[in-house]
């Protein structure tokens, strides 16, 4: 047993897509050979712009769907190719919150229900013992016991948040992956999610993967950052690190875009130009090298690899040992 | 003179359960090529304040104030016909979803184009010109070829580029931007809000920035006003708002941030923004505030002086401790 409770080795998921109704299929390398390892407690964050890969690999790690190749480990069980009994006792495993509250709770099917549900299809518990724990998990989850009559429009963001948290704890899984948990809600509400993640976390041994793309709240809860750019990771490191001192130019444009709420700081702030190039025809070489600052006559020829630098692994050429 | 003045706005939505009141008492002066930005979180009308400045509100809005005055002229006495002459000329918006404000059935071309027709007048030649010019202003590489681009051709950023084009055709004195890079990505958010600045200070105009990201707020704008449920509870400038908030609501929300906290668990503000039923009594903040004491629950209180950044508070907070205005002294 190696103690990793979710081990992925080189990921990769391709999509064949048609462009336009006659159109040739085209290739889309969404994730493009991605490892990672998690550990009871650990939280790592999945950090990049929009189409970077980071929600695929979400759905990838949640056994929604199966990866073009690669391997996937949960608690030491191969995904990959494993038969579906094996897969549904693993998918327990794994839950996940989605960014939206508004949209990922059944309008018409009460809290209690919605609690309910992961253990009617999954475990054979009598209706008495299920009410019970839904109950419980209502409390712990910081929401009252009459609110499991209810229904998800009586709740404001922030509660729903908390309901939908709950159902996924329902399992006791070992792995949450959390996509965008906080970035629908507001500012103040946005704390309190924040420490109940926290406090959970401690409470349940619980490892998760946190894909954010708001760094100020990567930078406060997580232990390990990833940072990705057109399905690969160009970065990847202990969060101090990465935020004291970002090696890839890529990292240190993203955090050096993200407004500081410190107006006395004026802190220089490197602009990329252009915007993320399609990835049907990624470019040549290295793929962020048409927006890169620092790039370099090999970085348009031939892929970085990540390699360890600095005390962290990086992706690039100009980051020198 | 200030450039857009309000005293007083209210607006009021007529729902089933009565009257509901989503701005209360605001007020407001715009000078000149200035950037000032309103900070609340959702519901704290913010944006409802600007829409009915453009006069953008549905019919079962009602609006009133004692003062609406832009360059000089009565918004709110103002004919209808008149008023949309400012509004899209003089005043200009851009919104949240640049993706949704524009029209999927026509090209950006034509879009922009329209601004000109309505209020220039440009023939022809002159829009397209006129068109190609502002593309290329608010960064567009390759205006020309985009012209007869449809908006589903573009990406996000790409497309709140245009709204900005759209904006800014007619050289208007005043830009409200409603929470402009919230769809966006954070590389994509730095591209626009500079161009913002920089179009704002090429062109003199005023800028008001409404946005729930204190980071945004610290970056670009000079004068901040912080919303509450309707009201505003501090208006002070940007740097005073970050030294030492006055309103106990300011002091938490920044609290909140986490990227000024000290700690692992982050001070949270214990409850959720008041709705149309549970309007508390006195202050509005008071069952949510860590300060608060009988009479906050009791009476409304009154703004403090401008010393203390015009706090809705009986007790505001300096350095983060609450006094009585004037007993100090």
């Amino acid at each position: 047993m190696t103690g990793y409770v979710l081990e992925a080795r080189d990921l990769v998921q391709h999509y064949k897509v048609r462009r336009g109704l006659f159109g040739k299929v085209g290739l889309v390398k969404a994730v493009d050979g991605i490892s990672l390892t998690l550990k009871p407690r650990q939280t790592l964050a999945v950090v990049g712009e929009s189409g970077c890969g980071k929600s695929t690999l979400a759905r990838m790690l949640t056994m929604i769907e199966q990866p073009t190749a690669g391997s996937l480990a949960i608690a030491g069980t191969e995904v990959v190719g494993a038969d579906a009994a094996t897969l549904k006792r693993l998918r327990r495993d794994v839950q996940m919150v989605f960014q939206n509250p508004y949209g990922s709770l059944n309008p018409r099917q009460t809290i209690g229900g919605a609690l309910e549900e992961p253990l009617l299809v999954n475990t054979d518990l009598p209706a008495a013992e299920r009410r019970a724990q839904a109950a419980e998990m209502l409390k712990r989850v910081g929401l009252r016991p009459e609110h499991y009559g209810r229904y998800p429009h009586m709740f404001s963001g922030g509660q729903r948040q908390r309901i939908a948290i709950a159902r996924a704890l329902m399992l006791r899984p070992k792995v949450l992956v959390l996509d965008e948990p906080v970035s629908a809600l507001d500012l103040s509400v946005r704390a309190q999610v924040l420490n109940l993640l926290a406090e959970l976390q401690r409470n349940f041994d619980l490892a998760y993967v946190f894909v954010s793309h708001d760094l100020s709240v990567v930078k406060h809860i997580a232990d390990d950052v990833m940072v990705m750019y057109l399905g690969r990771v160009v970065e990847r490191g202990p969060s101090a690190t990465i935020f004291t001192a970002p090696q890839h130019p890529y990292t240190r444009a993203l955090i050096s875009a993200t407004p500081v709420a410190d107006p006395e700081r004026r802190k220089e702030r490197i602009i990329l130009h252009g915007e993320l190039p399609s990835p049907f025809n990624p470019p040549r070489g290295c793929t962020f090298n048409p927006r890169c600052p620092l790039a370099m006559d090999i970085c348009r020829v031939q892929r970085p690899e990540l390699e360890p630098k600095k005390g962290r692994d990086v992706a690039c050429y100009a980051v020198t040992p | 003179m200030s450039l857009l003045e309000i005293r007083n706005l209210c607006v009021e939505f007529e729902t089933r359960g009565g009257a509901f009141r989503a701005v209360d008492g605001v007020s407001l002066d715009i000078d000149p090529g200035e950037i000032v930005s309103i900070v609340g979180e959702s519901g704290s009308g913010k944006s409802v304040a600007m829409l009915a400045v453009m006069g953008l509100l549905p019919r079962t809005a009602h609006v009133t104030a004692d003062v609406l005055r832009f360059a000089g002229r009565d918004l709110m006495r103002l004919p209808a016909r008149e008023r949309r002459r400012i509004v899209g000329r003089e005043i200009a918006m851009i919104f949240q979803e640049p993706m949704s404000s524009l029209n999927p059935c026509f090209t950006v071309g034509f879009q922009i184009g329209e601004v000109l027709k309505t209020h220039l007048g440009l023939g022809r030649a002159e829009r397209r010109a006129r068109t190609i010019e502002l593309l290329g202003a608010v960064g567009i590489p390759d205006a020309e070829r985009r012209l007869s681009a449809f908006p589903h051709q573009m990406s996000g950023g790409m497309s709140q580029r245009v709204m900005i084009a759209m904006a800014i055709a007619c050289n208007p004195k005043l830009l409200i931007a409603d929470e402009p890079t919230t769809a966006l990505d954070v590389t994509i958010q730095a591209q626009i809000l500079d161009l913002l600045v920089k179009l704002q200070q090429e062109r003199g105009m005023a800028l008001v920035l409404i946005t729930h990201d204190m980071g945004v707020v610290a970056e670009t704008a000079q004068r901040v006003i912080v919303q509450y449920a309707g009201q505003q509870v501090e208006k002070a400038t940007t740097r005073e708002l970050f030294r030492d908030p006055h309103h106990p609501y300011s002091a938490a929300l920044l609290a909140a941030l986490p990227e000024r906290a000290t700690t692992k668990v982050l001070p949270s503000i214990p409850g959720v923004v008041p709705g149309q039923y549970d309007r508390p009594q006195g202050c509005l903040f008071a069952p949510r505030c860590a300060h608060a004491f009988a009479l906050c629950h009791a009476k409304a209180p009154p703004p403090a002086g401008s010393e203390l950044s015009e706090a809705l508070c009986h007790t505001p907070l300096v350095g983060g401790v609450p006094v009585v205005p004037g007993a100090a002294a």
